[in-house]
């Protein structure tokens, strides 16, 4: 891990609000500049979506005398996730924790990463198993910071309230919190309702309270979970729309918090 | 006939005649939502019907906040944990979460797995359920620790458990869901059928159905993998609201309360039933009342 510059974990808390949508765009976005060697792993070994967004999710995993090699999006991108090693997408992986720590650190010592700018770790729900693993594996190293994401109804503010205690308990540093699916406007009438109403302030509240910054809102647009489920890059298909604008911004900012501007 | 193996567990769910689980592969497609609305409509089934609620969701635990009841303490007693009750000394909703047991809602619970798997064990042999016509349990995401615990320890009581699956339409959900379907294979668990949550929005200004998150995926995958297709539901920002907002008592408010007990009346059922939700929402559990009828025959109390 030594060869890689900078490692960035995107966490939630609760699920379904957009960690791996967003790791993907944050791959794609660093990745723009082909200068910048990216890596994105995949640590949700229970439901790996990575592949999929990614448009790779038909391929396997090549070992080599170095180790495992990553899956290459484009050249200056490669993936690892346990999706690239199951026999069938529609296996379950019924692993209790240690075994999914073995995998894990494996991901970390076993995969040629090679000379890595930017390495991004897309995690499960909660704060469990993979998040401590990948801490503790990663400590050493240092972990540059933490995304986390949320949606803006309380339900999901609770768990990433969570969250952002487990970040101070281990010590690692919240870059920034991330609103998905922050209102949405009918391509009929063109009015912004909210979808997932944030009862409680949302995800601006819940960053001024717990004293991290807010990174910024992502609209919910439905072409974004269509790019996911067919592997295209949304802010490629999409540059003009509110939320690839809303995205950009907020890698921008990621990337002044990493002071890599 | 198998010799049931005796263990705190199986004594203790002795008195539960269905157990249903309700689970998904991915996060955040709703499964407490349905796990709450099952619940809610279960109880509203009879008038005489008790439903318990377990949250074995233990890192991000939902149940309290949606069901209103935020911030409960658990009660000890020498017969074990009294569940938290919903809907007052009417107590025929009983509810069990890792929430109650949190100082603050802001405190992570940082467990590995055997951490998880004992407080899961513990969930399940020393909660005074009393009798219960239905338990049901809702789950996090994947199929992992929780999962394997719940169903090892339950291995006694194999014969009354169920799953009711919930997905989203789109691709990424599905997969997930296939994953969770072939748990459910693997641990031999009668799957009831399947939920689509979040099939469209309706916008609230003009009435056009949008398909956030695509739409027919959960009823396609039904068809193809031989599941009851129990209906589909679409974002209701009604309800959402209702589950988000749901009002805890003050701490004064609590303090005055009875063991256990809540003041209010039943009120989250009767808003409940008000939201465009609940009639779609009815027909999906009557279809799991029937599925169960035909998957189980309802055990003698002995």
């Amino acid at each position: 891990m030594s060869s890689v510059k900078r490692k960035i974990l995107v966490l939630s808390g609760k699920g379904g609000v957009g960690k791996s949508t967003f790791t993907a765009q944050l791959g794609w976005a660093f990745a723009a500049d082909e200068n910048v060697q990216t890596g994105i792993m995949d640590v949700d070994i229970c439901g790996p979506s990575i592949p999929t967004i990614l448009g790779i999710a038909s391929e396997q995993v090549h070992a080599s005398s170095s180790g495992w090699s990553p899956v290459y999006v484009q050249d200056n991108l490669g993936v690892m996730s346990v999706g690239f090693m199951l026999p069938s997408a529609k296996d379950a992986i019924m692993w209790r924790g240690p075994k999914k720590n073995g995998l894990i650190s494996q991901f970390l010592k076993d995969v040629d990463w090679g000379d890595l700018d930017y390495l991004v770790v897309d995690t499960p729900p909660g704060t469990s198993d993979e998040h401590l693993s990948i801490v503790q594996y990663l400590k050493e190293s240092g972990i540059d910071g933490a995304v986390v994401i949320t949606t803006p109804q309380e339900v999901a503010l609770q768990d990433v309230r969570r969250e952002i205690d487990f970040c101070n308990k281990v010590g690692i540093r919240v870059l920034g919190l991330v609103e998905n699916m922050s209102g949405f406007v009918c391509p009929n009438c063109k009015t912004e309702s909210q979808i997932f109403k944030p009862s409680t302030g949302g995800g601006r509240r819940l960053a001024q309270d717990m004293g991290v910054e807010f990174l910024g809102a992502v609209p919910l647009d439905p072409r974004i979970g269509k790019s996911a489920d067919y592997g295209v890059s949304f802010l490629d298909e999409y540059p003009e729309s509110p939320a690839s604008i809303a995205y950009l911004d907020i890698i921008d900012k990621i990337k002044q918090q990493l002071g890599d501007v | 006939m198998n010799v049931v193996e005796d263990t705190p567990v199986s004594r203790r769910l002795r008195s539960v005649k269905h157990i249903v689980i309700v689970c998904s592969g991915k996060g955040g497609v709703g499964k407490s939502s349905v796990s709450t609305q099952l619940a809610l409509s279960l109880r509203a089934s009879s008038p005489t019907a008790r439903v318990g609620i377990l949250d074995v969701d233990l890192t991000g635990p939902s149940i309290p906040r949606m069901l209103g009841l935020d911030g409960h303490p658990v009660h000890q007693s020498s017969d074990g944990w009294v569940p938290v009750y919903a809907d007052g000394s009417a107590a025929r909703l009983a509810c069990m979460s890792v929430g109650f047991l949190l100082k603050k809602k802001e405190d992570s619970v940082v467990w590995r797995g055997p951490k998880k798997n004992a407080m899961i064990r513990q969930f399940l042999s020393d909660v005074r359920w009393g009798e219960l016509d239905y338990l049901v349990i809702d789950t996090p995401p994947g199929t992992s620790d929780e999962h394997l615990s719940l169903v090892e320890h339950m291995a006694p009581v194999h014969a009354r458990i169920s799953a009711v699956l919930v997905t989203t339409p789109q691709a990424v959900a599905l997969l997930d869901a296939m994953k969770c379907l072939s748990f459910t294979r693997a641990t031999s668990i009668p799957v009831l059928g399947l939920v689509e949550n979040m099939s469209g929005y309706v916008c609230p200004c003009c009435g056009e159905v949008s398909n956030v998150f695509s739409t027919g995926g959960g009823e396609e995958m039904a068809r193809r993998e031989g599941l009851t297709f129990l209906g589909s539901l679409p974002v209701d920002t009604e309800l959402v609201t209702l589950l988000d907002a749901a009002e805890a008592e003050s701490p004064e408010e609590l303090a005055a309360l009875p063991e256990g007990g809540s003041r209010r009346s039943f009120g989250l059922l009767e808003r409940y039933e008000r939201t465009p939700t609940a009639p779609l929402f009815k027909k999906i559990a009557d279809r799991i009342l029937e599925r169960l009828a035909s998957v189980q025959q309802a055990p003698s109390t002995s």
